[in-house]
């Protein structure tokens, strides 16, 4: 306990709250000095709050240690380009710079955001399940709808973030990311980022759903929506500098031999995924910021009053939003097209078009943002080209699914638990796809939008285009992170307990949206007789939880008892099997050349990779 | 070839049990205007193609896991195919051929259900937190709070917001327009079937978005005519100061948030008000007369009532004394 309390994690939290403290000392201070109010509902005014979020981050930055290296740099001392990590689970709270470690911190964080939001959701859950008010008000309902969604997102960069730096590197043939320090610095500016989402709970709360469309926005009362703003501010940053890092291991850093076409897929969604991230975040973290300084500095960008517009916000923050859930789901499927050939023991069926089809996605997606806004009253004239952008979509996303089932056709196929996750995603990701197009479709999507239907659709393309992949990941990968093999059966139980319960709920949700279920209501008109749905949308809601909590007692026992596993445990062509797990500090003890296709299972003699003799 | 031909024909039986079990389990509200029937045929059209779909991957898929599961001991690979660029070309051209020709009947659609009826009845539509008023300016201007509509006219709504982003949703019409402060907003809607609806606000607007919804009727022409005619004596009746306060009140949406019935919504209620002892949030009282009263409808920061400081804010209204007047005046009717 002791030594925890004594890791950079914990310094950073402290100078967090120090510098916190000492912002909204300084503006308040600024204000009594100037004869302006400097109290509020919330003990000072929200520009204190907000000034002292900004102090908070930079002081945990610098407490923690995670900039110390390029401080040293700057009075012009030498710092060697590798440090080692402290042994044991320390290295977990610090600024290592091994990218295997920053990808566990990444996932593990993924993880724990997923649990907290995963709790939200539960508890309004339980709200919904009878009509009428039972323990909630209608803010604090709406506090955490708003929280369960940027909470889950925030998880899910994080995650996706944790298996691309985790992965990137060991399937190209790197000794680590091209920036390491960046990379550290990218994870951990998501905590105060996670800090300030959650701290917006006691300040008021979030009244507008995750996308914080003004008017309601600005609603001064809630100091909040101000801490939420700041924290998706922050954590964009996580994302930009991500992806960049990214970008240039993959361009720079590939192995002898890697072209473009014998790169593993997973690297084509990465790099996919990063191309929206890099160029897209910015509009959320602008048009955020822009409602930021309407309430602080009263400058009416989306103010009728004052000559601004409100459709406007809208389209900044849908021009990230839409690209951005492209960015949630390409590692996902990345991971779905990496994993089939080796259960199948068969090549991907159609390896270029699967690569093309992810930048496909990314490109298309960034043309199509409108589509949410079909009933805004932005201009009517702009509603077709947007559906007919929308709709090409299917087109690469149908490669996608029609490369997978010829992948599978005539394979051997078997069934562990992570091909079970990677059956369970596109099976799921199927429903969210064909429940796509109604919504792209300028006129049925005037009955869809804002309904249950969409919750249930974009549950369907998030469930099936992340958390599926992503637990089939951890199950896959686990003993290259480990050397231990996490427990089969509850593996199983986990998979078997999940994908039906989410199937009843995502159906469920549509079925009562078709038929006048809103999103985002605090409760529901007793005529329309929802009440039933609800209770069966409840407690699959409770089983899937159940599930997950039967992954994390998996995850954390077979860390420490697992059966050991150092080989090749799937028989995969990949070379971060042909090393041992765990996987030594600085990857590969010889350098590898490409010497084939990389999935060329089923082919005699065949190889990916070659290891350069010691 | 035998595998191809058997999955064949399991995608073609399972598309049409899917069509079959969607279609019939009735997936739509009722259908009651004729913008309606037009998104509900084009929505039948993609149940279908959705059907086809889902069999066409999950039937190969669940066939495959079934079929060609690996036989115990068998430690072998499966044939070694990389892929087949003319079945990619093809499973990239049908998709696009399809979407865009779904694409098109949407633009065909949409210019169906936006048809012009240039006679058209005009209803003013006020939206705000969390009520709605509908105000009927070709018969007199009078105000109501619920929606009555003639079926088989052409409506079309003009409507406003005063404070956040509404949206206007009838399920049973299945169209859908957001309501944004600082413009007017457009919706065209023609009943076809007559019975008892709700308008449902579908773009979260605060805390009791959930709560608002606000009747909407559909009658013959000649009940319309007698419920408009109602009105318009009621509305003529109310041309006392009292009369027109209530009016007033429910245009602007005050009883949205101020309860006439003691209950406590957003913000303190009605009933009993004027001439009580009203503690407010800074720990003193005051007398709800006339001049409270005044400062509390033009500047509702300036005196808070204890237990809503938390509330939503009251925005500023900018009233005639005169209106004031009669806001008081309905107020003090209230006992």
């Amino acid at each position: 306990m002791k030594q925890f309390l004594s890791t950079p994690l914990m310094r950073g939290l402290l100078w967090l709250s120090a510098g916190l403290l000492a912002g909204i000392v300084l503006v308040a201070g600024i204000r009594l000095a100037m004869g302006l109010p400097a109290t509020g509902k919330y003990l000072v005014t929200e520009h204190a709050w907000v000034f002292g979020g900004f102090v908070g981050t930079m002081a945990f930055l610098v407490g923690h240690g995670v900039m110390g290296d390029w401080f040293k740099w700057w009075r012009g001392q030498e710092m060697p380009d590798h440090r080692e990590d402290p042994p044991g689970w320390v290295k977990y709270f610090g600024p290592s710079l091994d990218h295997k470690v920053i990808g566990i911190q990444y996932t593990v964080t993924g993880i724990l955001l997923l649990v907290i939001g995963g709790t939200f959701a539960l508890i309004f859950r339980t709200e919904l399940s009878f009509e009428g008010a039972q323990f909630l008000k209608p803010d604090q309902y709406n506090t955490l709808m708003s929280l369960h969604g940027m909470v889950m997102i925030v998880s899910i960069l994080l995650g996706i973030a944790g298996l691309m730096n985790y992965l990137i590197p060991l399937l190209i043939g790197a000794h680590d990311m091209a920036f390491p320090r960046l990379n550290a610095f990218s994870f951990w500016i998501a905590v105060p980022a996670a800090v300030w989402l959650i701290l917006s709970m006691p300040l008021g709360g979030v009244e507008t759903g995750w996308t914080g469309y003004p008017p309601l926005s600005v609603n001064p009362n809630k100091i909040g929506q101000q801490m939420f703003f700041l924290g998706v501010f922050v954590a964009g940053w996580s994302s930009v500098l991500g992806s960049l890092n990214l970008i240039a291991t993959v361009v720079r850093m590939r192995a002898k031999g890697m072209t473009a076409f014998r790169m593993p897929i997973f690297v084509w969604a990465a790099i996919a995924t990063s191309l929206i991230a890099l160029t897209a975040t910015q509009l959320i973290g602008l048009s955020f910021q822009m409602v930021m300084f309407q309430r602080l500095f009263g400058m009416g960008f989306f103010d009728p009053n004052k000559g601004g517009n409100p459709v406007l916000f809208q389209h900044l923050f849908w021009f990230y939003s839409h690209p951005a859930v492209y960015v949630f789901i390409l590692p996902g499927l990345g991971v779905v097209s990496e994993l089939l050939p080796v259960f199948v023991r068969k090549p991907l069926f159609g390896y270029k078009w699967i690569a093309m089809s992810s930048l496909g996605i990314a490109l298309v997606g960034f043309l199509v943002w409108a589509h949410h806004m079909f009933t805004s009253g932005m201009n009517e004239y702009l509603r077709v080209p947007f559906m007919y952008s929308t709709l090409l979509v299917a087109v690469p996303t149908g490669v996608k699914f029609f490369s997978w089932v010829a992948t599978i056709w005539k394979g051997k196929i078997d069934l562990p638990t992570p091909m079970l996750f990677v059956l369970g995603a596109i099976v799921v990701f199927l429903m969210g796809g064909l429940t796509g197009p109604p919504n792209a479709t300028v006129s049925t999507d005037l009955h869809l939008h804002d309904t249950y239907w969409i919750v249930g659709h974009f549950h369907d393309t998030l469930f099936g285009g992340f958390v599926f992949p992503f637990f089939a990941a951890l199950y896959y990968w686990f003993p290259k992170a480990t050397g231990r093999r996490m427990n089969e059966t509850l593996g199983k139980i986990h998979f078997w307990l999940m994908t039906p319960s989410f199937l009843v709920l995502s159906f469920g949700m549509m079925r009562i949206g078709l038929l006048g279920m809103r999103r985002r209501i605090f409760d529901y008109d007793p005529e329309l007789g929802f009440q039933n749905t609800h209770i069966v949308l409840t407690i699959a809601a409770f089983l899937i939880a159940l599930s997950v909590l039967i992954f994390i007692i998996n995850l954390v026992n077979s860390i420490r008892k697992g059966d050991p596993a150092t080989g090749n445990v799937w028989n995969s062509r990949s070379p971060e099997w042909q090393a041992p797990s765990p996987m030594p500090a600085h990857n590969y003890e010889t350098p590898f050349e490409v010497v084939g296709e990389p999935y060329d299972y089923g082919l005699p003699g065949s190889k990916y990779v070659q290891f350069a003799k010691k | 070839m035998r595998h191809i031909i058997i999955v064949g024909f399991l995608v073609i039986l399972m598309a049409g049990l899917t069509y079959f079990g969607l279609d019939s389990a009735g997936l739509m509200p009722a259908q009651a205007s004729t913008q309606a029937v037009a998104i509900d045929w084009l929505w039948n059209l993609q149940v279908i193609a959705m059907s086809f779909l889902f069999a066409l991957i999950v039937v190969p898929l669940f066939y495959s896991l079934i079929v060609f599961r690996r036989k115990k001991g068998d430690l072998s690979d499966a044939e070694h195919v990389e892929g087949n660029t003319s079945l990619e070309i093809g499973w990239t051209i049908m998709p696009l051929f399809t979407v865009l020709a779904f694409a098109y009947l949407g633009a065909y659609n949409l210019r169906e259900i936006r048809r012009v009826d240039p006679e058209a009845m005009v209803i003013k539509v006020r939206a705000q937190q969390f009520s709605w008023n509908f105000e009927y300016p070709d018969y007199g201007g009078f105000i109501s709070n619920e929606l009555h509509l003639p079926v088989g006219r052409q409506v079309l709504l003009k409507m406003e917001s005063r404070d956040v982003i509404h949206s206007f949703w009838v399920p049973e019409f299945r169209v859908k327009q957001d309501i944004v402060p600082g413009r007017v907003t457009e919706l065209r809607i023609t009943p076809s079937q007559i019975g008892n609806y709700k308008v449902r606000c579908a773009e979260l607007c605060g805390a009791a978005h959930y709560a608002m919804e606000r009747v909407v009727v559909v009658s013959e022409a000649a009940d319309f005519s007698a419920w408009v005619q109602e009105q318009q004596i009621a509305f003529a009746a109310a041309q006392t100061p009292e009369g027109k306060g209530e009016l007033l009140a429910a245009a602007n949406g005050c009883v949205g948030c101020h309860s006439i019935n003691g209950a406590a919504l957003v913000g303190p209620t009605w009933l009993g008000l004027f001439g009580s002892q009203v503690n407010l949030a800074n720990g003193t009282s005051v007398v709800a007369d006339e001049s409270f009263l005044t400062e509390s409808i033009l500047d509702p920061a300036a005196k808070i009532v204890a237990g809503f400081e938390a509330a939503s804010p009251m925005p500023a209204y900018s009233f005639s004394q005169e209106e004031v007047g009669n806001l008081i005046a309905y107020i003090k009717t209230l006992k």
